[in-house]
C-alpha cells in the first residue's frame, strides 16, 4: 500500500463490468464500503476476485478458526494466493444466527454492523442458504473479541460442519394468515434445545431443519431439510360464503373454473349451483384453492405440523425430498412442542448412533431400510407415509406377525 | 498481545423473534384473516382485528454491506417503524400499516437502485452460493453469475405478468447449495479430479476419502514411493464428492468446468407434489464477467414459459402438460443423450407407456 494511497483501489476490470446494469451491484456496494472505510481486506478481496474471474478458478482454502469452547460457526478461509493478494491473505466468516423468520429491529442491525466494522471488513452476506447472517472477511486474531461482542448484544454463532445447523422458518403467524403453526416459536425452541449440538460439531453429518407455516413450504423445507416442519391442518377448509360469491362475481365462472375447480389435485372441488363445492375428504391439502381464493378460503380450524424427514442437496446420491414420517402432531401448548422435540431428539439420536461418516438422514434411510428406520427410531408405520402400497413381493414379514388379525371375515 | 478476556460466552442459540416483530404483526400475531397485492412488491395484509399492514418488498445484493444494511436501517426508522425482515430470497421487506408510507418508501428504495417486486406471479431474485468470493470448493462465481441474470430478467422482478411465481437458483459446485427451482444454473465438472500426489498423504484422510466416493472409483496407490489416491477414470462421475473431503484432488478447471441448465424444480405442495429439477442443457462454458450464453438461455426458457403457460402453472407443470418434446422445440435447446439418466433411480424416469407425443 503506497502512503496516502489507502482509499485507492486497484484496478478491478471484470468485476467492474458488474457494476452496470439495473440490478443492485455487489461490487459497486463493496467499493462504496472500501471508500468509506478504508478497510484494506475488502481490496483484497476485491482483487482476488478479479484474479478468480481472469483465471476462472477460486483461491480460498479452509484452515481451523474458532472461538473458545465452540466447535463450529466460524468458516476460516486463507487465500492461496496471498503473495499476489496479501491484503486479503485472512478472509474467515462468523455466521450469526439471526431471529426465526429472519426478522431484525434496525437497532440490533445497526449493532452488528458497528461491531462488524470495529473487527471485520463490513461485508455482510444475507443471508447464508441455510439461514445465517454471514459476516464475511475477519483475521483470526480478532475472531474472539468480534465474537463477545456479538454474544454481549444477544447474538451466538450458528452452525458449521458436522452439526446441527442454524435453522430456517418462514414469516409464521407474525404476517400469514396462511400459518398453521408457530413457526418462530418452535424454531426457537427446537434451535434452542440442540445450541450444544449446533456449536459443536459431533454429529454424522449436518442435521438441517426448517420450518413451514403451511405446505407452500416457503423455506423449501421438504427438498432442502432433514427436518422439515410444515404447518398443515385437519377437518373442513373454512369457507366465506359471502367472499366466495364476491370472487365469482368479480372473476368470472371462467377463471373459477379453469383456477379453481380443475387445479385442485385431486379433482376435490366440484361447481355447484354456480358457487363452488368441496369435498374436505379428497382434499390433500395442497394450498392451491387457498391461494387463489386469499380472501375467501383459509385452512382448517384443527391445526398441526406434518414432519418430513431426509430432504437434502444433489451430493452425492442425487438430490433427496424430504419423506412423509409424522402426518399431524399438535405443537400449540408448551408440552406439546416439548413432545415434538424429544420425537426429534429420539430420531436424531437414532441417525447419529447408526449412520456413516457423511451420511444424511435421507440416505441413512435410504441405506437401512424404512422398516429398520422406523423401528430404531420407534415411529409408527403410516400408510401417509408412501405414495402406494408396495409393487414387489420380496420381504419376510414377522413370523408372528398375522395381517389377517385385524381384518374381519 | 490481545487483552485477557473477561467475558463468559452466554450460548442462547438463536434470538426470540418477537422483540423484531412490527407491532401491527404482535398485536395481530397469529389473528391474520387474508391477504392481498395491491401492485407488485406490495402485500397487503388484513388481520381479525380490522388492522392493515402493508409489506414493501425489493431486491438486493445479497452481498451487503454494512454500509447498505445502514440505510436499509434508516429507511425502516423513516418508514416501518424500525422494523425489517429478509426472505429466503435475499429480499428485504419492510412493513408500515400506512399507505403514504408505502409510496414514499418505494420511491426512495428506487431512488437507492432498489427494485420493488418479487411478489405473486413475478420472477423473484436469485437464491445463490458464495462461489469465487469466499467458498473454498467453487469453480465458478455465484454473485456474479445472479446479478448478471437479474440484469436481464430485471423487468420481470419489477412486474407480476409470468403464468406463476418463478424461482431461479445458481450453485458454484455439484453440491447445489443454491436448492431447486423453476430454473437453476449449477457448475458442472466434466472430467475426473487431478490428483497432486506430492501433497495429498500429507493433507488428506485417505479412508474417508475412498469412502466419499459414491461410485467407488477411488483406490489407495503408491506414486514415486509415496502412499497416494487413484481414480478409475471410467467409473468417475465428474461429482467432486472426493475434492470436498480431499483438496490434492482437484475437480475445478477453467475450461472443464462448464455450465448446466436445470428447469422445472418445485419447493411448495401446491397442485402438485415438491419435484426435482431436470437438466436441458449443459457444457456452456465460463464466460466471466457476464456468462452471456447462460443469460440468453435462461431469458430464452422465460419466455417461452410465459408465452406458453396458464395461470398458476409452475415451470415443471406447464412441462407435465406440454411434454418434454415441445418444451425442447419451443425453447430451441437440444435434448441428448446425456439427458437420460444413468444414475441410482434412472428406472423411474423410463417412458414404460406408449404416451408420446408425435
Amino acid at each position: 500500500m503506497a502512503d496516502g494511497n489507502e482509499f485507492q483501489l486497484n484496478p478491478t476490470p471484470l468485476l467492474d463490468d458488474l457494476e452496470s446494469g439495473p440490478w443492485p451491484s455487489f461490487i459497486k456496494g463493496f467499493k462504496e464500503q472500501f471508500k468509506k472505510t478504508g478497510n484494506t481486506m475488502i481490496r483484497g478481496a476485491l482483487d482476488q476476485l478479479n484474479y478468480s474471474y481472469q483465471t476462472k478458478m477460486g483461491y480460498w482454502k479452509g484452515g481451523v478458526v474458532g472461538v473458545h469452547g465452540y466447535g463450529a460457526g466460524i468458516i476460516s478461509r486463507y487465500s492461496m494466493v496471498s503473495d499476489l493478494f496479501p491484503e486479503a491473505k485472512e478472509f474467515h466468516t462468523v455466521r450469526i444466527q439471526p431471529a426465526p423468520g429472519l426478522h431484525y429491529s434496525s437497532k440490533s442491525l445497526r449493532e452488528i454492523c458497528d461491531i462488524w466494522e470495529k473487527y471485520g471488513s463490513g461485508l455482510i452476506n444475507c443471508h447464508g442458504q441455510s439461514g445465517n447472517l454471514q459476516l464475511i472477511g475477519i483475521e483470526a486474531d480478532k475472531v474472539q473479541a468480534a465474537f463477545d461482542e456479538f454474544n454481549q448484544k444477544g447474538w451466538d454463532l450458528g452452525g458449521a460442519g458436522a452439526c446441527v445447523r442454524t435453522a430456517a422458518s418462514c414469516v409464521g403467524p407474525a404476517r400469514c394468515e396462511m400459518s398453521c403453526y408457530d413457526t418462530l416459536n418452535v424454531h426457537h425452541k427446537m434451535l434452542t434445545y440442540f445450541t450444544d449440538l449446533v456449536h459443536r460439531p459431533a454429529l454424522p453429518y449436518k442435521a438441517k431443519f426448517k420450518f413451514s407455516g403451511c405446505p407452500n413450504d416457503c423455506t423449501n423445507a421438504i427438498q432442502r431439510a432433514d427436518y422439515a416442519v410444515i404447518g398443515t391442518w385437519k377437518g373442513d377448509i373454512q369457507v366465506d360464503e359471502a367472499e366466495v360469491k364476491a370472487f365469482i362475481d368479480s372473476k368470472g365462472m371462467d377463471y373459477v373454473v379453469n383456477n379453481v375447480v380443475t387445479r385442485c389435485p385431486t379433482n376435490a372441488i366440484t361447481m355447484e349451483s354456480g358457487s363452488i363445492k368441496i369435498n374436505n375428504d379428497d382434499c390433500v391439502r395442497c394450498m392451491h384453492c387457498i391461494n387463489v381464493m386469499t380472501k375467501a378460503l383459509s385452512p382448517g380450524k384443527e391445526r398441526g405440523v406434518s414432519l418430513l424427514c431426509g430432504g437434502k442437496g444433489i451430493l452425492k446420491v442425487g438430490n433427496m425430498l424430504g419423506a412423509m414420517m409424522i402426518p399431524f402432531i399438535k405443537v400449540d401448548t408448551e408440552e406439546e412442542q416439548e413432545a415434538f422435540v424429544e420425537l426429534i431428539e429420539q430420531i436424531l439420536d437414532f441417525w447419529a448412533d447408526n449412520a456413516l461418516d457423511h451420511e444424511r438422514l435421507g440416505e441413512f434411510i435410504e441405506r437401512i431400510g424404512m422398516h429398520a428406520f422406523l423401528e430404531g427410531a420407534e415411529l409408527d408405520t403410516s400408510i401417509d407415509m408412501v405414495t402406494h402400497p408396495r409393487d414387489n413381493p420380496y420381504f419376510k414379514a414377522g413370523y408372528d406377525h398375522d395381517p389377517l388379525k385385524e381384518i374381519s371375515l | 498481545m490481545a487483552a485477557e478476556r473477561t467475558w463468559t460466552t452466554i450460548e442462547s442459540g438463536p434470538p426470540n423473534a418477537w422483540d423484531f416483530l412490527h407491532p401491527v404483526c404482535q398485536k395481530n400475531y397469529g389473528k391474520w384473516k387474508y391477504h392481498e397485492r395491491p401492485r407488485p412488491g406490495v402485500l397487503k395484509h388484513v388481520a381479525e382485528s380490522g388492522d392493515v399492514l402493508y409489506t414493501v418488498r425489493a431486491g438486493t445484493e445479497r452481498q451487503d454491506t454494512a454500509t447498505i444494511i445502514r440505510r436499509f436501517c434508516d429507511l425502516a426508522d423513516k418508514y416501518a417503524d424500525g422494523f425489517l425482515r429478509w426472505t429466503v430470497r435475499n429480499n428485504v421487506e419492510f412493513m408500515t400499516p400506512s399507505w403514504d408510507n408505502v409510496e414514499a418508501l418505494i420511491k426512495d428504495l428506487n431512488d437507492l437502485g432498489h427494485p420493488v417486486g418479487g411478489t405473486g406471479p413475478s420472477v423473484s431474485a436469485i437464491a445463490h452460493t458464495q462461489g469465487w468470493l469466499h467458498c473454498d470448493i467453487p469453480a465458478t462465481d455465484a454473485s456474479g453469475v445472479a446479478k448478471s441474470i437479474m440484469d436481464i430478467v430485471y423487468d420481470e422482478y419489477i412486474v407480476e405478468e409470468m403464468p406463476n411465481r418463478v424461482k431461479l437458483s445458481t450453485s458454484c459446485c455439484e453440491i447445489n447449495c443454491g436448492g431447486q427451482a423453476d430454473i437453476a444454473v449449477i457448475i458442472q465438472h466434466t472430467r475426473p479430479p487431478r490428483i497432486n500426489h506430492d501433497i495429498l498423504s500429507g493433507i488428506c484422510e485417505m479412508p474417508s476419502t475412498v469412502a466419499r466416493c459414491p461410485v467407488a472409483a477411488i483406490r489407495p496407490t503408491t506414486v514415486n514411493g509415496k502412499p497416494s489416491l487413484m481414480v478409475v477414470e471410467e467409473k468417475c462421475i465428474c461429482c467432486g464428492a472426493c475434492f470436498g473431503a480431499c483438496p490434492a484432488m482437484e475437480i475445478n478447471h477453467p475450461d472443464y468446468s462448464k455450465l448446466a441448465i436445470w428447469v422445472g424444480g418445485k419447493n411448495s405442495n401446491a397442485r402438485t407434489a415438491p419435484a426435482n429439477m431436470k437438466l436441458v442443457c449443459h457444457g456452456i462454458p465460463q464466460e466471466p464477467p457476464r456468462w452471456p450464453a447462460v443469460g440468453t438461455l435462461v431469458k430464452r426458457i422465460l419466455d417461452a414459459y410465459k408465452d406458453g403457460a396458464r395461470d398458476w402453472e409452475r415451470m415443471g407443470e406447464w412441462i407435465d402438460r406440454i411434454g418434454w418434446k415441445r418444451f425442447f422445440e419451443t425453447t430451441g435447446l437440444k435434448f441428448d443423450t446425456y439427458m437420460i439418466d444413468t444414475y441410482r433411480h434412472a428406472r423411474t424416469s423410463f417412458n414404460t407407456s406408449t404416451h408420446v407425443r408425435f
